[in-house]
């Protein structure tokens, strides 16, 4: 049994789809706690201490967030700035993380053949998650294989987004009842509701 | 020559002289003395008693020494003390011992010699703290070095009223021939109405007292502070620690309970007088019992420094002093006896010249230990090295007392006033040559001094003190002023630095120091009064930012109008704010309330902007035209934008966070795919 942090971050929620079945999802998910960044700290004014004792009551943090220019939103991005501090999360002293787990999901709004050489984004999406693999490797915590949403601007015409929202649902409630073993990722893995078609 | 004519022909003569003056640069010092000698002829004609009303305009310097005294806190009195003590004592020992050798060796005898030597060691008080006032010097590290020389030197004027009759050596007055019969008409003239006078001058009325008994018996009436010799040496100590004890706890302690009192008339004139008849009622209780009156309203002043009625005090007794000391200064001015002077004129200019050399050189070498540099070390040496009032004094009593000649007193007496007539000119030289020469090595600005807080807040309400409580929490200084005493008292409580007064009157602004000042926040209930003060610092204080808290749209415009470009409506945070927690009660992301918070913000704002440059504040707003019709047109921009009819609010709050369109979705946006 693990318990589940989920953050949430996306700051135009009245135009999202993929996103918005996921944290519909998410919040079904039995003991996990939901945090939707954008909501709590609409003014950017993010709490430290109350993040990072949220970040000690749990196990797993996920985060889940469109990919935007090739990183997080940028609220998700302040709130590692703030709540990740030296002597918490890092450093010398800075063992507060370790040995729990980091998971992503995210969505990008190219498909997966433009992550890939010869594609317009020229690398594979794991190369452009590395900062936070490198943050939980950083923080002494495990780094879980990302479940990522490719091209999900045309995925409500196939049925993707509904697919997509149960993969990551059953995700997290695996990870939360031990189903999922929570274990470092190969350098390349990538989860997709295709990959996990079989065994949701 | 009755009162009202003598005070019309008083007040036209400064009216006159000093604008004239000051808009040559000359200062108002220069301005009241030049126009003392132009009315000389007239007052002379009259046989007006100018030596009685020096007499009376000298409590302007006692005023003066109050208020001076309200600038400085007991602590910073304390950070003086070896300048006012080493410093100061030096400079009257030096001068003292220099003057008298001098003058031995041109043949006087040491007695007198000594007298003379006392008498120059002085200098004045109120031509160097008027002009330091005037130039803003008086913070400077030169300005402070010369104050504790004053201070020093109005403490001595005591001990020296109880020595100089020791010199008394009456068969030496005969040996000196007075040359010039009518200056001692003149100079004798006057000296009962001086020691009548109930106003008499500080340490003069002492003076009297140690004059002996030949004098204090006849001269005086029962209220005369003669009576104080009748008493035993252990009671009149007692006495004085007395007097001084009630000047301090009646300062500390009385004067809040006394003016919360007068707040309840609400009468501005009734704080003028009560502010009054303290200064007053120090200095006839200093001379009840032999003190100077200077020295004694100079402590209630130190004592009232941290009080919250510091700068009402100020403004209220502040025009009184200048109005005293401009008449003393005439009256310095229309002493001058031209006719000895003119009869003796080398001997005299000289004496004088060199007088005022023989102090530049003393003050310059003291400067040097006691490390006042720069242009302050010249602004201290030329500034003190005239004569001063007290010498006036002086001189009338040691003739009364028998230690200096009649004739040669006379002499000294027109050294002392033209040494004072030249010291204008003095300040003059420093400003114009010796300064400019110092700030292009840049050292000028480094030896400021600035004491006073940078922030003043008028109106600590409400509004006034969220701004006040966030300043201090970031570490800045402010001056606050309120007019609510009841007020007041719960902020002192509470550690607050705050003064009482109507932030309204300019004299008060003045006194809280907003010539030096960086900021105003005008935080004030009454809208029209909030305007006036822009209005009024806008334009006579352009150096200060201003932030004024404006009541309603209309008001933001009177206050752009005055001259303010950092308004804030009072209730209009709070009203976006109150209208956002509705947005998101109703459902709305929060952080979408967010952005349609500040899009209306920023509409909003943009419009007023808009429309403040159509403002004017000659015609009312509703016959307007131009301003009505954009107004109108703006309007119903902002209002088709919210409802939807337009595109430019949406465009505001959701610009970046909609997904890509158009040519760009089939491939997929690489770098936003809000999918």
């Amino acid at each position: 049994m693990a318990k589940l942090l989920i953050y949430y971050a996306h700051p135009g929620q009245r135009f999202s789809r993929a996103n918005a079945a996921m944290w519909a999802r998410a919040q079904t998910v039995k003991d996990a706690t939901c945090v939707d960044l954008y909501a709590e700290y609409p003014r950017f004014d993010i709490d430290v201490d109350r993040e990072q004792q949220r970040l000690l009551d749990h196990d797993v943090i996920v985060f889940q967030f469109p990919v935007f220019w090739y990183s997080t939103p940028s609220l998700l991005k302040e709130w590692q700035d703030l709540v990740l501090e030296h002597g918490f999360a890092y450093g010398h002293e800075g063992t507060r993380l370790a040995g729990k787990a980091m998971q992503l999901a995210v969505t990008t709004a190219g498909p997966e053949t433009a992550y890939a050489p010869g594609g317009h984004n020229r690398y594979p999406i794991r190369d452009y998650l590395r900062p936070l693999e490198q943050t939980a490797f950083l923080c002494n915590m495990t780094f879980l294989a990302p479940l990522v949403l490719f091209g999900a601007l045309k995925a409500e015409n196939s049925g993707q987004i509904e697919q997509n929202a149960e993969t990551y649902g059953w995700l997290l409630d695996g990870l939360s009842s031990g189903r999922v073993p929570v274990e470092e990722a190969a350098p390349d893995a990538v989860l997709t509701h295709e990959t996990l078609r079989e065994r949701v | 020559m009755d009162f009202l004519s003598l005070a019309f022909l008083f007040l036209v003569a400064g009216m006159i002289s000093v604008p004239l003056a000051s808009k040559f640069g000359l200062g108002s010092v220069l301005g009241y003395l030049i126009a003392g000698i132009a009315l000389s002829p007239i007052l002379s004609a009259f046989r007006v008693d100018v030596v009685s009303l020096q007499h009376f305009a000298e409590f302007g310097v006692v005023m003066m020494l109050f208020l001076v005294g309200l600038e400085l806190e007991p602590k910073m009195l304390w950070q003086m003390k070896a300048r006012l003590l080493g410093l100061g004592g030096l400079q009257v020992g030096v001068t003292t011992l220099a003057v008298m050798g001098i003058a031995m060796a041109l043949g006087l005898e040491w007695s007198i010699a000594l007298g003379l030597g006392l008498i120059f060691a002085l200098s004045s008080t109120a031509i160097v703290l008027q002009t330091l006032g005037e130039k803003g010097l008086m913070r400077s590290d030169g300005g402070q070095a010369s104050f504790s020389v004053l201070l020093f030197q109005d403490i001595a004027v005591i001990p020296m009223l109880a020595l100089i009759p020791l010199l008394a050596s009456p068969a030496l007055m005969d040996s000196y021939v007075t040359p010039y019969e009518p200056v001692e008409t003149q100079l004798e003239a006057p000296e009962i109405p001086m020691e009548d006078g109930a106003q008499a001058e500080d340490g003069h009325a002492a003076g009297e007292d140690h004059a002996g008994e030949d004098h204090a018996g006849e001269d005086h009436g029962p209220a005369a502070p003669g009576w104080i010799d009748t008493i035993p040496g252990w009671k009149r100590a007692l006495l004085t620690v007395g007097a001084i004890a009630l000047v301090v706890v009646g300062g500390s302690w009385l004067t809040p309970r006394l003016f919360r009192y007068i707040a309840l008339a609400r009468l501005r004139e009734l704080f003028v007088a009560t502010a009054l008849c303290m200064v007053v009622g120090i200095a006839l209780l200093m001379n009840l019992v032999g003190l100077s009156p200077a020295l004694g309203t100079f402590l209630a002043g130190v004592v009232l420094a941290n009080s919250e009625y510091r700068h009402e005090l100020e403004s209220d007794v502040d025009p009184f002093r200048g109005m005293l000391l401009g008449l003393f200064f005439m009256t310095v001015g229309a002493g001058i006896d031209f006719a000895l002077l003119w009869d003796r004129l080398f001997t005299i200019v000289g004496l004088t010249v060199g007088l005022i050399a023989l102090k530049a050189v003393i003050l310059l070498a003291l400067s040097y230990p006691f490390r006042v540099t720069g242009p302050n070390r010249w602004l201290f040496a030329l500034g003190l090295a005239q004569a001063g009032e007290f010498g006036f004094v002086l001189l009338s009593f040691t003739t009364s007392v028998q230690v200096v000649p009649q004739a040669i007193a006379d002499v000294a007496l027109l050294v002392v006033a033209l040494s004072m007539l030249l010291t204008p000119g003095l300040f003059i030289l420093y400003d114009r040559v010796i300064a400019p020469r110092f700030s292009i090595s840049g050292e000028h600005a480094a030896d400021e001094i600035d004491e006073e807080a940078p922030i003043i807040i008028a109106g600590h309400g409400r509004w006034g003190g969220i701004v006040n409580r966030l300043l201090l929490g970031a570490g800045y200084r402010t001056v606050v002023l309120d007019h609510s005493s009841a007020q007041l008292e719960m902020l002192r409580a509470f550690g607050f630095k705050v003064f009482f007064g109507d932030a309204s009157r300019p004299d008060l602004l003045v006194a809280a120091g907003i010539e030096r000042a960086k900021m105003l926040v005008v935080a004030i209930d009454d809208r029209d009064q909030a305007t006036e003060i822009v209005r009024h610092v806008r334009k006579h204080h352009p150096h200060v930012y201003i932030i004024a808290r404006a009541r309603d749209r209309n008001h933001v415009y009177e206050l752009w109008g005055a001259g303010c470009r950092d308004i804030i409506r009072e209730t209009f945070d709070s009203g976006v704010r109150a209208g956002r927690s509705a947005l998101e009660a109703l459902g709305v992301h929060p952080f979408d309330a967010e952005r349609m918070a500040r899009g209306f913000v920023d509409i909003d704002r943009r419009t007023m902007r808009e429309l403040a440059n159509l403002y004017d504040p000659e015609i009312p707003t509703h016959q307007n035209k131009p301003y009505i019709e954009r107004s109108r047109a703006l309007r119903a921009e902002t209002e088709a934008a919210m409802t939807g009819g337009g595109t430019a609010y949406d465009a505001r709050i959701e610009r970046g966070w909609a997904p890509p369109v158009g040519r760009d979705e089939p491939e997929g946006d690489p770098a936003k795919g809000i999918e």
